[in-house]
């Protein structure tokens, strides 16, 4: 029993490190454990079960991190895992890690302000530039390249950037 | 060669998870039709997120129904292999395109009420309708204000953007009613907890509509007749042309896949 208990918890911590290395596709500098997506594995009959939640409904990028998990834990040699995907608890921005706010930024892309949700949604919202720091900026579009951003632009540098919205 | 209808046994929440994923795939598919056509890129980014958006709630919903009925239907048999006639949409979201100011005016009056309503829905005693509805009011809300911010800006526009929005809000208001339609079955969900009724929203809705139109400088109809009808199958022809489109390669090529 203990052995099997311990052969399990090292299953899962494989499968773990494994997983949490999948990247976002469509912003590829986040893994699906720094954005939260990411939500839990269990070992279960000595099988892995993966369970992810999407950032939004229509989230086109599920499929691909659902594959790519699998693919991950192939190279590891865990065959056949079993991929749910789960809407509750609803996602939020506020499940970011502080790891993935700073990669974001990195990247030029602003990240989700903490604490979020609805009142920075229809509050005064304080965006500062992923360029210069800057907080004279102004949103140009609520809606960018991917659901989850918005595209803003800076007065000071004169710069656009992305805005991890949030959510 | 085309494939036949399924046939879908519709009890009350098998037919309420229709309804509701009717009324996100369809409104999903128009704002879609503006894909590559939208006045300007920011715009039309925006409305393609919206359908995505629409689209994926509609996704959670037929996955539901196709649960509950358990007989095999999957979102897509439910999407894809159902007449136009087994459509439970509300009249408002198949209303065409028209020109920018009717979408958006579309939008406007439907995302007032899906916001209050998929709030109110996330204390569902159904553990799966709670969820979705938790997604779902996030995503509403985004497009409850962008459609807001639209509609004031062509409403306190130019002339002609004040008069095509307020035409809009004209040929469109009818629809509005069918919002807030619930029939027995639906009752019986709100009898037991399931689902929220409508009617609760009425007055937070009213007071949306009023402020935006106003703030716009729009007149808000004052004719209170109102056009139903979808819930219960009963379509204007739109719906018809744009079900050939959505459905026409899983007719023609059944099970086909990317
Ligand atoms: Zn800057």
């Amino acid at each position: 029993m203990v052995i099997a208990a311990d052969q399990d918890r090292d299953l899962r911590a494989a499968a773990w490190t494994a997983a949490a290395q999948v990247v976002d596709p469509e912003i590829p500098v986040l893994t699906i454990a720094d954005l939260g997506v990411l939500r839990k594995i269990a070992v279960v009959d000595g099988r892995v079960e993966v369970t992810i939640t999407p950032t939004y409904s229509g989230c086109p990028a599920m499929n691909m991190i659902a594959l790519e998990i699998e693919l991950a834990l192939a190279r590891e040699g865990i065959a056949k895992p079993v991929i749910t995907t789960v809407l509750s608890p609803a996602w939020t921005t506020d499940w970011m890690s502080d790891e993935g706010r700073r990669k974001l930024k990195d990247y030029g892309i602003a990240p989700p302000q903490p604490g979020g949700g609805r009142r920075a949604l229809f509050g005064e919202q304080q965006v500062a530039c992923p360029q210069c720091g800057s907080t004279d900026t102004e949103v140009l579009s609520e809606f960018g390249s991917t659901s989850c951003k918005a595209l803003w632009r800076c007065k000071s540098c004169r710069e656009p950037f992305d805005y991890f919205k949030c959510h | 060669m085309a494939v036949a209808s399924i046939s879908v046994k519709e009890t009350p929440l098998v037919l309420y998870a229709l309804r509701r994923a009717d009324d996100a795939l369809i409104l999903g598919h128009r704002l879609s039709e503006w894909c590559g056509h939208a006045p300007m890129l920011e715009e039309d980014m925006a409305l393609a997120n919206m359908a995505l958006d629409l689209i994926g709630q509609s996704r959670e919903l037929y996955s539901y129904a196709g649960k509950v009925e358990d007989a095999g239907n999957d979102e897509d048999r439910l999407a894809y292999l159902r007449d136009v006639r087994q459509y439970r949409n509300v009249l408002l979201v198949e209303q065409p395109n028209g020109d920018f100011a009717h979408t958006i005016i579309r939008q406007f009056l439907y995302s007032a009420f899906a916001d209050l309503y998929w709030r109110e829905m996330m204390s569902s005693s159904d553990a799966t309708l709670a969820a979705i509805a938790a997604k779902s009011e996030k995503e509403t809300a985004y497009h409850l204000r962008h459609s807001s911010e639209w509609v004031i800006r062509l409403g306190d526009g130019t002339d002609e953007s004040n008069r095509r929005a307020q035409d809009a809000l004209e040929d469109l208001w009818a629809f509005t009613g069918e919002l807030f339609h619930v029939d027995d079955a639906e009752r019986s969900l709100i009898a037991e907890g399931v689902v929220i009724d409508p009617e609760r929203l009425r007055s937070a809705w009213t007071a949306t509509i009023n402020d935006v139109v106003q703030t716009a400088t729009l007149m808000v109809p004052a004719r209170d007749w109102m056009q139903k009808g979808g819930r219960s199958g009963n379509h204007s022809e739109h719906l018809g042309h744009l079900l050939s489109e959505l459905q026409s390669l899983q007719r023609s090529f059944p099970g086909a896949t990317w």
